[in-house]
């Protein structure tokens, strides 16, 4: 199963709001699509349902052109941020809802209801109307409609996103299981880096109407080809600055510099951004060779396990750091923190990664 | 500025209460100190918002009072309160400017101009408005309207107590943070009682010097940051606060001791073994390892920074934490667990602390 956008742009007025797009989705693992609110999520999402048409290109479903044809004649499933259900059905007929268009036979309705309620844990519910269930159960009643319909293409439009996050921990957590082996293509749009790499799969990253790239979750977390890429998967925001390279030696102020490792020590000479993720920026010093910086705390937050600083490193502009437990930083007054050098990524002054 | 007390609350939207579970509020005695930061957290029915709707006055609690710098409002309606709430979204006047909105509350009061412009400026300069006060509200992106919301919350410097009902619902996960550490700096500065009522374990332990943990009706544990974080007083708190949540494993006491499948867990309490026993630990106080309880490793989720190692001990899941670079595989292995951050919780509540 494949689901391939070929040279898909979409315009509104004078407005790009997909730039040319060639992307190939399989039916292995979650496809992710991560960007920030606006970034062009949902205009793919719209794109691929053929809710909307795009200006240029074509969208193959499984080796056919299904460009212009409408979304009640394709197989998909789409599940929105906002949970949608029929008032005036119960959970039953909620989830039985595309089966009985359909025109299945009632035993048939009667199993599969019954077993994608199960699943979801919706089994004491299922006489219910919506507005007896709470949020994550009417967002459970619209999953397990995409769930029995058997759809070749299922779409979920950060469908976690209005829920309390422990429920979103939940839901995230049986989310890739519950869609192994049905044979669909899943797409999920997020605007949370950690709930891309929690989902795994393939995830392409989304900038300004762009796919600025496409891969393994991981990798394309661990290998950003370019700025953007990284910027755009890293929570909390990766830190950047410009650096010059001198010799051996990476310079970011006269009190900051550092030795380059591996590929890093073979760039040419001159003007590089640096980018560094939060969590290599601590405290306390890890490794040999990490590299000091001092700045006044900014802001300071507590997830519970974790805590962040944001700290300035002059001209204006702060860098993040990230650490386990609960540190005990003082608002304005100055801290010391180390750089692990060794995971700094490069980046030429156009955006494209050096090392 | 007011401290407030909560006297024996308990409140019931039935008429006649008659089992603790008709009680939306169960049983609520407790004592805020003046210009304080408090935090109500806990998931969507556990009664924060009528706890908040019973200090604002919006509703008449069925039982006890409330006193505001020991006098009785507990028959107040809320405009005689002297209080200031921020909602979940914007409540602004779209066709004033900036300015005339933030001034609104104070001209309402018949506050001197002068006073007034001060007051304006200054709020509207802590919340990074002052270049918006000539603009009409109704052209801002929702962050700024909430953050106009906010001001006209913040802008009375005469209120017993400014609330906070999940204020940042309407704002893109990456304004968030900015917004969240803004308030804390704010209560910095102006020195207001101050209560914020969220599901959000982030933004209640960012903003709050004391969070009060609700469940069911009942608070389970009121605690700063750390305390919430490293001696949770009931599992529920656990489970909760920290991504992923407290591990709370079943387990049988011989001796004071706690065994988890007859293998003996040092821990930091001991328990007389009467009642439900489990075994509280953290997944960043698990390890694997070559001896301790068996485990089959059945799901590693990379998530940059770490990977969250999902185990089986028999049917019971314990996470586990294991840091970027340390192998993991799927299969049979051990776990090792912290004696000093393992506990013993008796029918929910931490061992030999029941409050």
């Amino acid at each position: 199963m494949t689901l391939e956008l070929r040279n898909v742009t979409k315009r509104v007025g004078v407005d790009m709001h997909i730039h040319k797009t060639d992307l190939t989705l399989a039916d292995s693992g979650f496809n992710v699509l991560l960007g920030a609110t606006n970034a062009g999520k949902t205009s793919l999402i719209k794109l691929m349902a053929g809710l909307e048409q795009p200006t240029t290109g074509e969208i193959w479903m499984n080796g056919k052109n299904v460009t212009g044809i409408s979304p009640q004649k394709r197989n998909i499933s789409l599940v929105h941020q906002f949970f949608v259900n029929y008032p005036n059905m119960n959970v039953f007929e909620n989830i039985a809802s595309p089966l009985r268009v359909a025109g299945v036979k009632s035993s048939e309705i009667t199993r599969r209801v019954n077993e994608a309620a199960e699943i979801l844990r919706l089994g004491p519910m299922l006489k219910r109307k919506p507005s007896e269930l709470s949020g994550g159960q009417q967002q459970r009643t619209a999953l397990a409609r995409a769930i029995v319909k058997e759809s070749e293409l299922v779409l979920l439009d950060e469908p976690l996103a209005n829920l309390d996050y422990k429920l979103r921990e939940e839901l995230r957590d049986q989310l890739p299981a519950l869609f192994a082996g049905r044979g669909a293509i899943v797409v999920y749009a997020t605007s949370e880096p950690t709930e891309a790499l929690l989902l795994g799969g393939h995830t392409a990253t989304i900038y300004k109407g762009r796919v600025t790239q496409f891969g393994e979750t991981t990798a394309t977390y661990r290998m950003p080809q370019d700025l953007n890429t990284a910027e755009v998967f890293s929570d909390p925001p990766i830190n950047t600055a410009v650096v010059l390279k001198q010799g051996k030696d990476f310079v970011l102020n006269e009190q900051v510099k550092w030795r380059g490792t591996g590929e890093a020590n073979a760039l040419a000479d001159g003007q590089y951004t640096v980018g560094i993720r939060p969590h290599f920026v601590t405290p306390n010093a890890v490794a040999a060779g990490e590299t000091s910086i001092t700045g006044v705390v900014q802001i300071t937050e507590l997830s519970g396990s974790e805590s962040v600083a944001h700290f300035g490193i002059g001209g204006g502009q702060n860098w993040v750091a990230l650490s386990n437990g609960v540190q005990p930083y003082q608002i304005g007054t100055e801290h010391t923190f180390w750089i692990d050098t060794s995971r700094c990524l490069y980046f030429t002054p156009d955006g494209r990664v050096a090392a | 500025m007011a401290k407030i007390g909560l006297k024996n609350l308990r409140h019931s939207y039935s008429a006649n209460p008659s089992q603790p579970s008709d009680y939306a509020l169960k049983e609520i005695d407790l004592d805020w100190s003046d210009g304080g930061a408090y935090a109500l957290l806990g998931p969507s029915g556990c009664g924060k918002s009528t706890l908040l709707n019973i200090i604002s006055g919006l509703l008449v609690p069925s039982e006890g009072r409330i006193l505001f710098n020991d006098v009785d409002v507990t028959l107040l309606p809320p405009a005689q309160r002297n209080i200031a709430q921020v909602f979940q979204f914007p409540v602004i006047y779209d066709t004033m400017t900036v300015y005339d909105n933030l001034a609104f509350p104070l001209r309402n009061r018949g506050v001197d101009e002068p006073h007034v412009d001060k007051r304006v400026r200054e709020i509207a300069a802590m919340l990074e408005l002052d270049g918006e006060l000539k603009r009409k509200a109704a052209g801002l992106p929702p962050d700024s309207k909430q953050k106009i919301s906010m001001g006209r919350g913040l802008v009375r410097d005469d209120v017993n107590v400014i609330m906070f009902d999940e204020p940042l619902t309407v704002i893109d996960p990456h304004l968030k943070w900015k917004l969240r550490s803004k308030l804390k700096e704010l209560h910095h500065k102006v020195h207001a009682t101050m209560i914020y009522v969220t599901h959000d374990q982030t933004e209640a332990l960012t903003f709050a010097d004391q969070v009060v943990v609700m469940q069911d009706g009942e608070i389970v544990q009121i605690g700063s940051p750390v305390e919430l974080f490293e001696t949770p007083a009931h599992t529920f708190v656990g489970h909760f606060i920290g991504s992923p949540g407290m591990n709370v494993v079943p387990c049988e006491i011989r001796d004071g001791a706690a065994f988890v499948q007859n293998m003996h867990i040092a821990t930091a309490n001991s328990a007389s073994g009467i009642g439900r026993t489990e075994l509280g630990v953290r997944p960043e106080f698990v390890t694997l390892s070559d001896a301790g309880l068996p485990v089959q490793v059945v799901k590693i989720a990379d998530v940059g920074r770490h990977r969250v190692v999902e185990t089986r001990a028999g049917d019971v899941r314990i996470n586990v934490l294991v840091p970027e670079g340390e192998p993991v595989s799927v299969g049979p292995s051990h776990l090792a667990f912290d004696p000093s951050q393992s506990r013993i919780y008796q029918d929910g509540w931490l061992a030999g602390s029941r409050q």
